[in-house]
């Protein structure tokens, strides 16, 4: 293999064959790597993991009326020692004892699982058609998929305000048609906020169902026709089952963001349907209670660890 | 075998787009709405286009909004694409697997939990909160979508021509540049425009991790946004989905055009 591609790039890599082979040097080599490697390892460690390892030692500190507003602070080595001490679980005892919070994570939780079953049904048909379509026209619709996705996350829910609004156009045409007599009531409530959620995440379903479609063998799919089975029970046999891969990456990259929501449930649910995401905003910037709001995130990610070490299972074996 | 779309498909396709797209034709129509009011229809008119020019907070705030795009992009993009390479190319490294769910983490990780812990992070190391730590929070959370990208094309490309120039004595970094880098290149750019709308969408992120004085567009139309719907954000939002459709669908039209002579160039050199 080696050979025919020396051959093949020799034609055109001409620069770097002017150097003898014994020049690249063990040395260089690893200087390239470890820099590779390194840079981008580090800025991970320090911008994603540290402070999570910061928000868990706030959410054991108590709250203070100062800048930062929780306590102890440490400055050095000493500081941490005897801050350790101080150290107490009031705020998870505080989290336990009332039942607000206990209730947000389980209406999150169910919220996310709802509307992540509510967009598979709506967007595995739409996938199922694009991976139908002939080739020229795939590519356009794939893209009109991946547009919206682009543009932003804030103004495609803000478009529903104005439809789902009880003067709004939703409820401006179902009067016209005279389906119902009086607006219905759905902004600010939880159907509003199932909208949202499929509307904004449906891209990130249908794309892992397209593309476990699309590379799907479809020379199974007519053996199956040519040994009777009807198209239903084809795709029930064949179809669907090879594309659970792209459903169960679809599922997880909807349900693990959904659950920690916080501008559909705020824009679109209203005061009353207090999700996780709006109550870590809630106890953030209008309590000032920092480290509560560190406590319930510690909470969350200890919820959210197991779909998202599935959903990197899912990732590595894809690869 | 049936080729093509049944009935069930069509039905699916026009719902399915419908659904997407009829929220963001009626934002971008109302945009156009002579009447203040955002549901009813009063007759066209520029009116809306014509008061953001002397809207001079939301100027302010789209002017930070772009640098911090600009800037956290292109970091992201470096970065990103280092991840990528580090982890397609270096199949045995201390703490991989450490690195491989540090950037897969992040894609679906809540924005609220990245947000609030970047905060903590920067109180503690005592950095003054604004422009600086919204863009290095920016990096920090683009630049995993961006090794996603990247390392897709890694993947998919035939590795013997790296080898050949590593055969032929080319360093790593020479072999990086000459053949690696322009056969990712439309991965790159790609990654760079992700990370680029993803850090000009962001609301809960740069709010956490804002401070006084720097107030990005998303958080802008946020706020006024919370007093009630007015045909200056449809405006606003129809600029922003007019400036992001153009560029995807041109970056498209030039990624289409060079794979077909790409392709074209194949066919004549397989023939000659």
């Amino acid at each position: 293999m080696a050979r025919s591609a020396r051959e093949a790039s020799g034609e055109t890599q001409t620069r770097p064959a002017r150097k003898t082979i014994s020049q690249p040097g063990p040395d260089t080599r690893g200087w390239f790597r470890r820099i590779v490697i390194g840079v981008p390892f580090f800025w991970l460690f320090a911008l994603f993991l540290v402070p999570f390892l910061i928000v868990f030692k706030i959410s054991l500190s108590e709250v203070v009326t100062a800048m930062p507003p929780y306590q102890p602070t440490f400055g050095s080595i000493a500081g941490w020692w005897s801050a350790l001490k101080e150290f107490s679980f009031d705020n998870y005892r505080w989290i336990a004892g009332d039942p607000l919070y206990f209730n947000s994570y389980v209406l999150s939780l169910g919220i996310a699982a709802a509307s992540t079953v509510l967009t598979l049904l709506l967007a595995y048909p739409l996938a199922y058609g694009i991976s139908k379509a002939s080739p020229a026209w795939r590519t356009s619709l794939v893209m009109l998929v991946i547009l919206p996705f682009w543009t932003s996350f804030l103004i495609r829910v803000y478009a529903w305000i104005a439809i789902l609004k009880p003067e709004g156009l939703l409820n401006q045409l179902l009067l016209w048609l005279r389906v119902i007599d009086q607006p219905l009531v759905i902004l600010n409530t939880p159907t509003a906020i199932f909208i949202g959620i499929v509307y904004s995440y449906l891209p990130f379903m249908i794309l892992p169902i397209y593309a476990s479609l699309e590379r799907m063998d479809q020379s199974l799919i007519e053996a199956a026709a040519d040994l009777g089975a009807t198209p239903f029970k084809t795709f029930w046999t064949v179809t669907f089952p090879l594309s659970l891969p792209g459903v169960i990456a679809g599922c997880f990259l909807v349900f693990i963001p959904a659950t920690g929501e916080f501008v559909i449930p705020d824009l679109l649910g209203g005061s009353r349907t207090l999700m996780i995401g709006k109550t870590v905003w809630l106890e953030f910037f209008t309590n000032r209670d920092w480290p509560v709001a560190s406590a319930v995130t510690v909470v969350l990610v200890i919820i959210l660890v197991l779909p998202i070490v599935l959903f990197q299972r899912v990732q590595a074996r894809a690869q | 075998m049936r080729q093509g779309l049944s009935k069930i498909n069509v039905v699916g396709l026009v719902v399915g787009f419908s659904f997407l797209y009829l929220p963001i034709v009626l934002l971008v129509i109302f945009s156009f709405n002579a009447s203040r009011l955002v549901t009813v229809w009063a007759g066209f008119s520029t009116v809306w286009y014509r008061q953001l020019w002397h809207n001079q907070a939301l100027l302010d705030a789209a002017w930070v909004t772009l640098r911090v795009g600009l800037i956290s992009a292109s970091v992201a993009t470096l970065l990103g694409t280092m991840a990528a390479l580090a982890l397609s190319r270096y199949p045995r490294f201390f703490g991989r697997t450490l690195m491989t769910g540090m950037v897969y983490a992040p894609l679906v990780m809540p924005e609220v939990i990245t947000g609030l812990s970047l905060l903590l992070l920067f109180v503690a190391l005592d950095l003054n909160r604004g422009f600086v730590t919204i863009t290095l929070a920016h990096i920090s959370f683009t630049m995993c979508f961006v090794t996603v990208v990247v390392q897709s094309r890694l993947m998919s490309f035939d590795r013997s021509l790296e080898d050949a120039a590593m055969d032929l004595g080319a360093t790593p970094t020479v072999t990086f540049f000459q053949v690696t880098l322009p056969l990712i290149w439309p991965a790159v750019a790609a990654g760079w425009m992700l990370a680029f709308t993803l850090s000009l969408d962001d609301l809960v992120i740069a709010s956490f991790t804002t401070g006084p004085g720097a107030t990005t567009l998303p958080m802008k139309i946020y706020s006024q946004v919370r007093l009630g719907v007015t045909p200056e954000i449809n405006a606003v939002c129809t600029i922003l989905i007019a400036i992001v459709s153009t560029g995807v669908i041109v970056a498209t039209l030039i990624n289409k055009r060079r794979l077909i002579l790409q392709a074209r160039d194949e066919r004549l050199a397989a023939a000659g």
